[in-house]
């Protein structure tokens, strides 16, 4: 008979708060402990959240498209099923929860009442339209677009297309938590300064950026952005337009690496580890970086912040979108601890498994495009980090080798190129070049006992 | 400046018209000798004679015809229903042939129907109704509603002017409660079509006419000591051909709506404003359009039944401080 609380995770130490995008379970659903419950999406990452317990889901109380702080209340679980049989849903839209505000409760309009169709005229005053639930949605499950519209007037919408503001992130002070012209105005106000600090202080300033509106043609698809997609476009204009981008090229010859890849593969494999290139290139990153804090850095204002960790981000292509998962403290793992690490976030982020934690905290990134066979990329730095890494594809090409005794052939041999897009506000290009050469250069004696 | 009541500001609109001109006449019962049950046109008889200020049977469809076959001869008739309730018995003459006439027959009707309307007065339910709605929906009519001394002489001698017929609706209640300073020797004409701003405000719009014009400035001063909030109040002054331009510029500037008359609430010309609020300016709401209006029923005559049923400034600031905070 016990009843068991959901809260919203504490997921990363810089997330306050965050979205819930779809609910798996339905009310009178019986869970099994650990069973995906619900979906939430952060600023970082999207993320299913598992029951705490075993038993019957007997109330929802945040709303699919609902943003909600941390530790609020999200749902109750009954662990005994006949229990919560008997509970109506729990239907109303009630007011968020613990949000900032408390939301008054909608007073009912005064004497001019809506007149109803049907006369149950005793009825003193009826609800205002706004504040009732939404049509005949029985479970008492919001879409995201009902509680859009409960939660925002026609006004409020078009400030915020014309602002690109989410208007799922302004607190709403009117009825029911809407968003009212003073809110949204308000938060535009004070959006460029105050706003992405206090939200997420350990990630760069990521502005709501405008993108110009386009006419369709007959015939074509509009698609609107999901989450992920918007997050990821704002982030890549506001990175080109912060950073001085400048780029580096440095083919590598790989045919070592190669071959102790195919002699180690198998015993990895034995272990549950894929060994890649990838893996090598990371590991010749992370012995590097510690020997070249610039390009393990961070700008902020007119400061350089070095790092004092090496966490190395992969960036993982999804169906849905890109995300860059952390390899945390890379520098102190061997070869099979970040193979088995690029394995882990890979398949994790795969089946939306990973934690905001663990998209956070990157000091440099790595984008490996190469096995789609491009021969080199320019990447764009995933802010604040000052550099990014591309792979290129690793084929067999005619090379000049210069054998022991000074003579000289074409050999075949594996190359790739490796291509670093680093800030010029702070990486000059000779940093960026030893750095690079000393990466080259460990890969291309990469040392057989590392392996 | 001569302080005068609206009653006064009417008479001497339709004076000056008849001193004006010569085919402009009025036509009703007990208008002449009598000088009419409000005495709007006391003295009239004596100055203008019985030809020109005509005392008719108990009949409205009578003088509505009358006074259109008048206005197709090339006169100016102003009929007057002694009590505007009773309009319904010319409803026939003026929806069917009035209104249709130029439309019909290229016959112009240059004429003004007018009389006394509206409630708080005890008055009953013969004695006390607001009809535009239900002229409202009448192509060819002209509806003009005036709230204000100003206006009550502005309107009537633009009604007379006005080479279409005219409805000109006289709230007896500021009959003799309203008073305004008319400069004497001014010519004072209202453009038929055009809102007034009453009051300027800011954070929602009152759009109103007639008797709850002052009921809603009244409702503006208390949300304005009490609450802090600012409400703008337009006064519609004609409702046919409605001031759409001057409805969507006060709802785009505050973004909320209430709109207030005394008439009854289904199928009230509130209806009407909302539904142009939501085609002209719906990007603009900052919450729903919201009305205040008498209940759905006749006007009781009983006092306390009437203060009941029809809008009080009260109705009005409790559905603006809900507008306000929504």
């Amino acid at each position: 008979m016990a009843r068991v609380d959901v809260l919203m995770p504490q997921m990363g130490e810089s997330i306050a708060e965050g979205t819930l995008s779809k609910w798996l379970k339905k009310v009178g659903d019986p869970v099994k402990r650990d069973e995906p419950l619900f979906e939430i999406s952060t600023d970082k990452v999207d993320a299913e959240i598992p029951a705490p317990a075993a038993g019957v889901l007997a109330e929802i109380k945040v709303q699919e498209g609902q943003t909600v702080p941390v530790q609020t209340l999200v749902a109750v679980l009954e662990t005994d099923a006949s229990a919560a049989a008997t509970k109506p849903a729990a239907a109303a839209p009630a007011p968020a929860p613990a949000a900032p505000k408390p939301a008054p409760a909608p007073a009912p309009p005064p004497k001019p009442e809506p007149q109803p169709a049907s006369p149950p005229a005793r009825q003193p005053a009826s609800q205002p339209v706004a504040v009732k639930s939404g049509d005949g949605d029985g479970g008492g499950v919001q879409t995201a677009e009902q509680r859009l519209r409960t939660k925002s007037t026609p006004l409020v919408r078009k400030i915020a297309a014309e602002h690109s503001v989410d208007i799922s992130r302004i607190p709403g002070s009117g009825y029911a938590g809407r968003v009212t012209k003073q809110d949204i105005l308000g938060y535009i106000e004070r959006a460029p300064a105050a706003t992405p600090a206090s939200r997420a202080p350990l990630t760069a300033p990521s502005g709501a950026v405008a993108h110009p509106a386009v006419e369709p043609w007959p015939g074509d698809r509009v698609e609107p952005w999901s989450k992920i997609r918007k997050i990821t476009a704002d982030h890549m204009v506001m990175s080109k337009r912060v950073s001085a981008h400048v780029a580096s090229f440095f083919e590598v010859d790989f045919t070592r690496v190669a071959h102790l890849r195919a002699k180690a593969k198998q015993s990895y494999a034995e272990r549950g580890v894929s060994l890649t290139f990838l893996a090598f290139i990371a590991k010749a990153c992370a012995e590097n970086l510690r020997k070249h804090p610039v390009v393990n850095a961070a700008v902020s204002g007119d400061s350089t912040i070095y790092r004092a960790d090496v966490n190395i981000g992969i960036a993982v292509a999804l169906d849905w979108g890109l995300i860059v998962p952390v390899i945390k403290h890379a520098d102190e793992l061997s070869l099979i601890g970040i193979a088995r690490a690029i394995n882990d976030l890979g398949e994790r982020a795969r089946t939306k498994k990973l934690s905001p934690d663990d998209i956070q905290r990157g000091t440099f990134t790595i984008t490996n495009p190469g096995g789609f066979g491009p021969f080199a990329g320019i990447p764009i730095i995933n802010q604040p980090q000052v550099a990014i890494l591309g792979v290129g594809a690793i084929e067999k090409r005619p090379r000049v080798v210069t054998t022991s005794d000074g003579s000289e052939s074409i050999a075949i041999r594996t190359m790739g190129m490796l291509t670093m897009s680093y800030d010029h506000r702070v990486v000059d290009g000779a940093d960026a070049d030893k750095f690079l050469a000393d990466v080259k250069k460990l890969l291309q004696e990469f040392p057989e006992g590392a392996v | 400046m001569a302080e005068v009541t609206f009653l006064e500001a009417l008479r001497q609109g339709l004076w000056e018209e008849m001193e004006r001109d010569e085919r402009v006449f009025i036509l009703g019962e007990d208008v002449g000798l009598y000088g009419g049950a409000f005495k709007v046109t006391d003295g009239f008889s004596k100055r203008f004679g019985e030809s020109r200020v005509i005392d008719t049977p108990i009949s409205e469809a009578a003088i509505v015809g009358a006074a259109a076959g008048a206005a197709h001869m090339g006169l100016r008739p102003v009929a007057e229903m002694q009590f505007i309730d009773f309009i319904s018995c010319a409803y026939d003459m003026l929806t069917n042939y009035v209104a249709t006439a130029r439309y019909r027959a290229g016959l112009g009707t240059p004429m003004v129907v007018r009389g006394p309307c509206g409630g708080y007065v005890r008055g009953g339910p013969f004695h006390s109704q607001n009809p535009e709605a239900a002229f409202l929906h009448t192509p060819g009519l002209k509806i003009v509603y005036p709230a204000t001394v100003r206006d009550a002489k502005g309107l009537i001698k633009a009604s007379i002017r006005d080479e279409d017929p005219v409805l000109y609706l006289e709230h007896k209640w500021l009959y003799r409660r309203i008073k305004e300073q008319l400069p004497e020797g001014e010519e004072i004409l209202t453009p038929i079509g055009q809102a007034r701003l009453a009051r300027e405000g800011k954070d929602l719009s009152i759009i109103t006419y007639g008797a709850t014009l002052w009921k809603s400035l009244e409702a503006a001063d208390q949300l304005a000591q009490q609450d802090g909030v600012s409400v703008e109040v337009l006064d519609l002054r004609t409702l046919l051909p409605m001031d759409d331009a001057a409805i969507v510029s006060t709802v785009k500037k505050t973004n909320k709506a209430l709109i207030v008359h005394e008439d009854t609430r289904t199928g009230g010309i509130a209806g009407e404003i909302a539904a142009r609020i939501n085609e002209q300016a719906f990007e603009w709401l900052d919450g729903p359009i919201m009305r205040v209006t008498a209940h759905d029923v006749p006007i009781p005559y009983a006092p306390t039944l009437e203060d009941f049923v029809l809008p009080q400034t009260d109705d009005i600031v409790k559905a603006a401080r809900w507008l306000a905070k929504y």
